[in-house]
């Protein structure tokens, strides 16, 4: 039994004509102990999908149907109390904006063993042992002093190191991180996920990682889902998604990321043409049909609904225009085209 | 952990604990000024009773409306009572009135404006009406009325402004508290399972609180000057209590012949106002220049 799993997920708000579909039938499933990065871009639901597990999908969205299982018990059927209990033990969850997410009024240190005593029910002097300890284990140097700062005080990458020490204070078994480098440079990028894995290593927690950078996702992930007009088009391991990639949404994907040459010249690569599909579009079949190259007339009657290939690998498209070809063969074939 | 470069590039933290002077140091000068001024004024009106040369209804029979000297630094009035010592007790009492009915509903007005802002829906409905209704009424007519009904005295004052004033605060706080509730800390406390009331309370009211304690600056200029026009109009502190406007109302038949009576008091209301007001400002600006919140 996985850890996560999430079964047909809708997510919709009401529009002026009719409901408006975000999330179109999510099926996902986190192991214990994995890294499951959620890739697409913005505006395909993958933020939304994270939120889901929490409960926290903002109004008037609301989940339709599907099911959400945490350990297999129904989160979604979960009363009050427990709500808040699996919110406070079980899931921790950090976010994009690292300034953000902490409380401009409180010191940092207060905001950590704030979460001890609520959640853990530890004393005054107790938390604050821990919250120095956490504080330490993330990384900051110097914990003593930055724990008496307040979050404008500290950078960016320092602010997401206190999230992730308040999100991972009551040991949670699942991590949602919601683009968690996304706000932070490169450098500071990489440190972060380096925390995270170690986190991961030391905790066991799995974690399910939201971005719409494949490099960040091929650096911390085991296994991935690619997203796309709220749905998942693509999942399999890491390396197989990234070498041979079957869904073409997945591949103009990797394509479209910059890379330098042997002399550090930037190579522009293959953008994609047209816009991710708006809310109210209806699109029969495929939703990546009308930006897709290798579109076929059939392609407006597929179900969108994932595919076994191999082993691990699943992918939502019927065509296949790529199968047995490796990335490079493929993206070659692409750049000619483009 | 070893000390990555970028943890080794970001600035040390400054020293926590900064002197008092250093603290001042940082205030914008229109605000150092205005608390110059509040300060010099406070002071006087706490210590009045050691700073004054005589009581505040200390009669003089053989020194009535003397100009001032250096006997009696404001003059004399008509019944020859130091205008000196009755302002610098005038003032204490008005300094008292005024933080009483500022403060004491300020944080019962903000809460619920927050709780209005944080859940929206009826409750949000329910505030946001009455305020308007209270907002509409015109204030003064208001505190006259409640004059009406408990008679003359500091009464009306005490009891009418909260009732008017805790509107405009609770919609200050709304206001603010709809923007703070879309901040992802705000978002994060769900997450963590706090539970709503330390969202609001721990969460959600220091970060809204701060609009209001500018508003509240030039709120209590507001009252002062209310509490002065209302004794001056005879609605509020009654004579022979000294009151900075009930010290101006018993001088101003004099105004052509014992000038002082009127006008040195009135000119430590204009003066203290103003020290409030440099506060309020310098303080807003500086929240301005930080990008808000």
């Amino acid at each position: 039994m996985s850890l996560l799993e999430i079964e047909d997920l809708r997510i919709e708000f009401p529009g002026e004509e009719g409901q408006l579909v975000a999330v179109k039938g999510v099926d996902l499933a986190v192991e214990q102990g994995e890294v499951l990065g959620l890739v697409g871009e913005s505006g395909s639901g993958k933020s939304l999908t994270c939120r889901a597990v929490m409960q926290m999908v903002p109004e008037p969205g609301a989940i339709s149907a599907g099911a959400i299982r945490f350990d297999g018990e129904d989160v979604l059927s979960l009363g009050k109390s427990k709500l808040r209990d699996f919110r406070a033990h079980s899931v921790g969850m950090i976010y994009q904006n690292p300034f953000g997410s902490l409380n401009p009024t409180m010191r940092v240190g207060a905001q950590i063993a704030e979460t001890l005593k609520v959640n853990r029910g530890m004393k005054r002097d107790a938390a604050k042992k821990e919250a120095l300890a956490l504080l330490e284990r993330v990384g900051i140097e110097d914990p003593e002093h930055r724990m008496r700062a307040y979050p404008h005080e500290l950078s960016g990458g320092m602010c997401q190191r206190v999230m992730i020490a308040i999100a991972t204070a009551s040991s949670p078994r699942l991590m949602l991180a919601d683009e968690p480098t996304t706000a932070l440079d490169v450098t500071t990028q990489a440190q972060i996920l380096k925390l995270l894995a170690r986190m991961r290593a030391e905790e066991g927690m799995a974690m399910l990682l939201v971005s719409h950078d494949f490099g960040v996702i091929a650096q911390a992930c085991d296994r991935v889902a690619v997203m796309y007009g709220g749905h998942i088009v693509e999942t399999g391991p890491v390396e197989t998604i990234y070498h041979e990639p079957e869904h073409p949404y997945t591949r103009a994907l990797l394509n479209s990321v910059p890379e330098l040459d042997s002399a550090g010249n930037v190579q522009r690569r293959a953008a994609l043409a047209g816009h991710p599909p708006e809310l109210a579009d209806v699109i029969p079949g495929c939703v990546f049909a009308p930006r897709c190259a290798h579109a076929k007339p059939e392609c407006e009657a597929v179900s969108m609904k994932l595919q076994e290939l191999r082993g691990d690998h699943a992918t939502a498209c019927p065509v296949r225009p790529f199968a047995g070809a490796g990335a490079d063969g493929g993206s070659k074939a692409e750049r000619i085209e483009a | 952990m070893s000390a990555t470069p970028a943890d080794i590039a970001a600035p040390l933290p400054r020293p926590r604990r900064r002197s008092a002077l250093a603290f001042v140091k940082a205030w914008p000068t229109s605000v150092k000024v205005g608390a110059g001024i509040v300060g010099v004024l406070t002071l006087a009106a706490i210590f009045a009773p050691l700073i004054a040369p005589y009581g505040p209804n200390a009669i003089d029979p053989f020194a009535l409306l003397q100009s001032p000297s250096s006997q009696h630094l404001f003059g004399t009035d008509d019944t020859g009572r130091d205008v000196f010592s009755r302002t610098l007790y005038g003032l204490r009492l008005d300094i008292v009135l005024c933080l009483l009915v500022t403060y004491v509903p300020l944080p019962f007005a903000v809460l619920v404006g927050a709780i209005a802002g944080y859940f929206g829906g009826w409750i949000d409905q329910v505030v946001s009406r009455l305020a308007d209704i209270m907002i509409s009424f015109p204030f003064i007519i208001l505190v006259m009325a409640i004059v009406a009904i408990v008679g003359p005295g500091v009464e009306g004052f005490l009891i009418g402004v909260p009732i008017a004033a805790w509107a405009l605060y609770a919609r200050l706080a709304r206001a603010e508290m709809l923007v703070v509730r879309e901040q992802p800390y705000m978002m994060a406390t769900t997450a963590l399972g706090y539970s709503k009331t330390r969202a609001i309370l721990k969460h959600g009211l220091p970060n809204v609180l701060r609009p209001c304690l500018v508003y509240s600056t030039i709120d209590l200029i507001g009252n002062l000057i209310l509490l002065a026009g209302l004794s001056y109009l005879g609605f509020g502190v009654q004579p022979p209590t000294a009151e900075l406007g009930s010290i101006i109302a018993g001088g101003q038949g004099y105004l052509l012949t014992a000038w002082w009576i009127a006008t040195l008091p009135g000119l430590v209301l204009v003066l203290f106002g103003v020290g409030i007001g440099l506060i309020g400002e310098g303080f807003s600006d500086r929240g301005l220049e930080r990008g808000g919140r």
